[in-house]
């Protein structure tokens, strides 16, 4: 299909190439941790070993003492706002009376060596006065501030319909999600280079240059045109860029010694520098009629926000939001709370809030078909959302609601057969060898889930695109960050559709060349800066056509339909358009030593419209890792308030050997109305309801209750000891 | 730094002396910041990930758990110094591309090593041979199906037998 009427090569719907794939192979390709400078020196950051503590008194002199440091900094350096955040600046860019969680920067050096950098921070005496951590999250809404601005991060009550109604069968149940951390794979790593008149430029990974730019600039105390950010090669991001890092300590230690700066995260202070998943404990309530179809869903959220509210606020709107799953469901009481504790502070990871909300509505679901006695495909067809239908807070759905088709192709998809002989490697415990197979056994669960696409609840969410053509060349200036998840080919694509050229630049990312993209999260760029691109190039083209000559260039900003924030009943129009996936899971659970083996994840997920089908396998296969990781081994595991496995040795991500085979039973491509090319975002739905599947399959195969992820081996290996865990 | 140490090492088949270093510097932190060679992945630093797999002598190693000095008098092999006929890209490299297994790119030179390796020794890896033999480099981008992919077309290539066993689309 083109717009044109003619397919375009390497336009829309093909498998293009990605620009930046041959780099990527050959090893050239630069990421921000491969940046070097003339005279540069390396920054490094002391972070606070306690989650809770009064710092009585910093000596910075041991530091300075040692030869090769070049700048020691602390609180008292910060020549601007003391404090940043996405949304609400309430993070010290240095602790300076009081340390709120874990790996909190208290100081930063220059030195001209890593190691002398990190030797330095090591020598700076800090006295501190440990305090007893905050780390119930329950607790938090109550309990004595441990911030000026309070502990609740956002509380929110959701009335939709008849509150009071009650069905002939109701089910109840407590749910748990764990930390999970976004476990990209290039570390935090950046190079600030001072301009040599008061304003710096900062080459960083990020997900968003502008609003990096912004707070940095506002802690520097320099108007934003001072600071000039520019995307570097980003070795993931999953959400854990969305929020500033390193980016102030960077440019404050440039500035204070005049010389380029580079600093790189090693992975424990990985885990410790950015926002994770928020940890959530849920209880719900389902009621149905007698023939399964659902009268009115309860819940009551509450997401613990770690130290810094970060996006913990609209994480809840979302969880709160979707938190009756993709449903038709006409009453709804909905609270939700998000809380400040000294526990790590959480924000974005892939699927935001939905995630965690949508464990919950499944274990729900399966539990009201249990009830019943329906087939639990069956209870979720009878109830599967389509157009037309309201979410709880009132919105009516009025794009590509594909939920049935979804659940029956993902359903019906052919089960993996049993190997009668399997190869010890592919039983639970894989490669360590441990399990016998005399006490295994299979189960098949499943799933769907929903999340909004793009900003909600009042945010005017646009992007900025400049086309130039000449010489029968495109140029394109975006300043969207390409993380891995392939704009930077889709944005070829689209103007190849749209000019008919077939050379595409892509000028490099950056904030002093053109206004935002906004973030690279929300399953937006597609959307986004896909619709600003479109637009720039469809104005150059008419521009052509009307016998203009080259160069021709146009910029376009493009925004969304405008939506609302929720009223004091939780209701109102606040999202644009939602993206739908069904997940079925497949596993080999070892009863006696707990282990499980994902065996297959199938999938049917709502798209749109494919632009490019190997990016949106990529997408799929991959958001589906994380899933099956956060199911089954992904936790930060927290002892009050310390975190114990920062490092890949303790904190499990999926190998080649845990991965299952990915089935994509279907992409159902219903073109959304108002959609560039009608395409919904790919990137997080394979996240969102995989977690819930292999739960349910983990559940079917052992028939315990199994109400939290990820399930750890003594979930299962010793419930037999806790009678009231068996379902 | 004290206890700086000069040596050299052989590096995609060139003499490279490093001057000054510290004793303690790694083999990867020696390649990426003295020998502008930052195609080995810095993604864990303790042997976990396998992005910065390079060979040491023939052994595919994770170069952040060799000093750089032990090194000296090996021949090195990095990403960087892989190459195919008439210096392009490799048929590994090739189907890493064509199969879609590249996103955010960070994990890709350490499993472009790999699977080299790999196919050196076996030829004609089963699927759970392929998946243990990259199973020591994690990537968070693909969930590994089309690293899978990749390989096995390599392999299907090689071995002139034509279509592997993971379609991917045009």
């Amino acid at each position: 299909m083109s717009l044109t009427g003619e397919r375009v090569r390497g336009g829309l719907g093909e498998s293009a190439r990605r620009p930046d794939g041959g780099p990527k192979v050959a090893g050239s390709f630069v990421f921000s941790s491969d940046l070097t400078a003339d005279g540069m020196v390396w920054g490094s950051i002391l972070r606070a070993p306690y989650p809770h503590a009064r710092i009585r008194s910093i000596d910075i002199g041991p530091a300075l003492a040692l030869p090769g440091v070049h700048a020691v900094l602390t609180a008292a350096d910060v020549p601007g706002d003391s404090s940043y955040g996405l949304e609400h600046a309430d993070q010290p860019v240095f602790a300076d009376d009081t340390v709120r969680y874990i790996g909190e920067a208290v100081a930063a050096v220059a030195a001209d060596h890593p190691d002398t950098a990190r030797r330095a921070a090591r020598a700076i005496v800090v006295d501190y006065e440990e305090l007893e951590p905050l780390v119930e999250a329950e607790a938090a809404i109550t309990a004595e501030p441990i911030h000026p601005d309070g502990n609740v991060f956002a509380h929110l009550t959701i009335r939709h319909g008849d509150t009071t109604a009650s069905g002939d069968v109701v089910v109840e149940g407590d749910y748990e999600v764990g930390m999970q951390d976004q476990a990209f794979m290039g570390p935090e790593s950046g190079l600030a280079i001072p301009d040599g008149d008061g304003g710096v430029d900062l080459h960083m990974s990020t997900q968003w240059l502008h609003v990096d730019r912004d707070q940095v600039a506002n802690c520097l105390g320099l108007p934003h045109d001072k600071v000039r950010m520019s995307l570097a090669g980003v070795g993931g991001a999953f959400g854990a860029r969305e929020d500033v890092s390193m980016q102030v300590h960077l440019c404050l230690l440039a500035l204070h010694t005049n010389r380029p700066v580079k600093m790189v995260f090693s992975r424990e202070e990985s885990f410790l520098g950015h926002v994770h998943r928020h940890p959530a404990r849920m209880h719900y309530r389902h009621h149905a009629d007698k023939d399964g179809r659902l009268v009115k869903v309860e819940a009551r959220i509450v997401l613990d926000g770690g130290a810094y509210a970060s996006t913990s606020r609209p994480v809840l709107v979302n969880a709160c939001c979707f938190a009756a799953g993709p449903y038709a469901v006409p009453n709804a009481l909905v609270e939700g709370w998000a809380v400040r504790t000294n526990n790590p502070p959480c924000g974005a990871m892939r699927g935001f809030g939905a995630v965690q909300a949508c464990f919950a509505h499944e274990a729900q679901m399966d539990k009201l078909a249990a009830a019943l006695d329906l087939d639990p495909v069956e209870l979720r067809l009878r109830n599967a959302m389509k157009t037309g239908d309201r979410l709880v807070t009132g919105q009516v759905v009025t794009g590509a609601a594909p939920v049935e088709e979804l659940i029956r192709t993902c359903s019906g998809w052919p089960l993996p057969a049993e190997d009668p002989e399997p190869d010890p490697m592919t039983l639970p415990g894989g490669a360590g060898r441990t399990a016998d197979g005399s006490r295994l056994r299979r189960g098949v669960g499943f799933a769907v889930g929903f999340k909004n696409l793009m900003y909600s609840a009042g945010f005017d969410d646009y992007s900025t695109a400049r086309v130039r053509l000449e010489g029968g060349v495109a140029t394109v200036t975006c300043a969207a960050a390409e993380v891995g998840q392939g704009f930077v080919t889709l944005a070829e694509q689209i103007v190849r559709e749209v000019l008919g050229v077939d050379e595409v630049i892509l000028a490099p990312p950056g904030t002093a060349d053109i206004g935002s993209a906004g973030s690279t999260s929300a399953s937006r760029q597609t959307w986004m800066s896909g619709g600003a691109v479109e637009r720039a190039a469809l104005a150059v083209r008419d521009r052509r056509d009307a016998g203009e000559r080259e160069p021709i260039e146009e910029t376009y900003e493009y925004h969304h339909p405008p939506t609302s924030p929720l009223d004091e009943n939780g209701q109102g129009n606040a999202h644009v358009s939602y993206v739908f996936a069904a997940h079925r899971a497949v596993v080999d659970v070892d009863l006696d030593l707990g282990l499980v083996r994902v065996v297959e994840v199938a999938t049917s997920q709502d798209v749109g419209r494919v632009l490019n089908p190997l990016q949106v396998i990529g997408q799929v296969e991959g958001g589906i890792a994380q899933g099956v990781g956060l199911a089954v081994m992904e936790e930060i595991v927290m002892d009050r308030g310390v975190v114990r496995n920062a490092s890949f040795t303790d904190y499990l991500i999926p190998t080649a050997l845990d991965m299952p085979d990915v089935a994509i039973a279907a992409l159902v491509e219903e073109p959304e109305p108002g959609a560039p090319f009608g395409a919904k975002g790919v990137g997080e739905p394979p996240t969102i309801s995989s977690s819930a599947a292999v739960a349910a399959a983990i559940r079917a195969a052992t028939g315990l209750a199994l109400t939290r992820i990820p399930v750890r081996p003594q979930d299962i290996a010793l419930a037999h000891r806790d009678s009231t865990k068996l379902a | 730094m004290t206890d700086s140490v000069t040596f050299q090492l052989t590096v995609n088949g060139a003499d490279r002396v490093v001057e000054g270093a510290w004793l303690g510097e790694s083999l990867l932190y020696v390649l990426r910041e003295r020998l502008g060679l930052p195609g080995a992945k810095n993604a864990c630093e303790q042997g976990e990930c396998g992005s910065c797999s390079v060979r040491v002598d023939g052994t595919l190693v994770c170069a952040c758990l060799v000093l750089g000095a032990s090194a000296a008098g090996s021949e090195v092999v990095t990403v960087e110094g892989v190459a195919g006929d008439a210096g392009g890209l490799t048929d590994v490299q090739q189907a890493f591309l064509s199969q879609g297994a590249v996103q955010c790119g960070f994990c890709t030179p350490g499993l472009v090593m790999t699977v080299h390796d790999l196919l050196e020794r076996n030829p004609t890896p089963t699927e759970v041979e392929l998946r243990e033999a990259i199973s020591g480099n994690l990537c968070r981008c693909t969930g590994y199906g089309r690293i899978l992919a990749a390989a096995q077309a390599v392999v299907a290539e090689r071995s002139g037998s034509g279509r592997s066993q993971r379609e991917t689309p045009s």
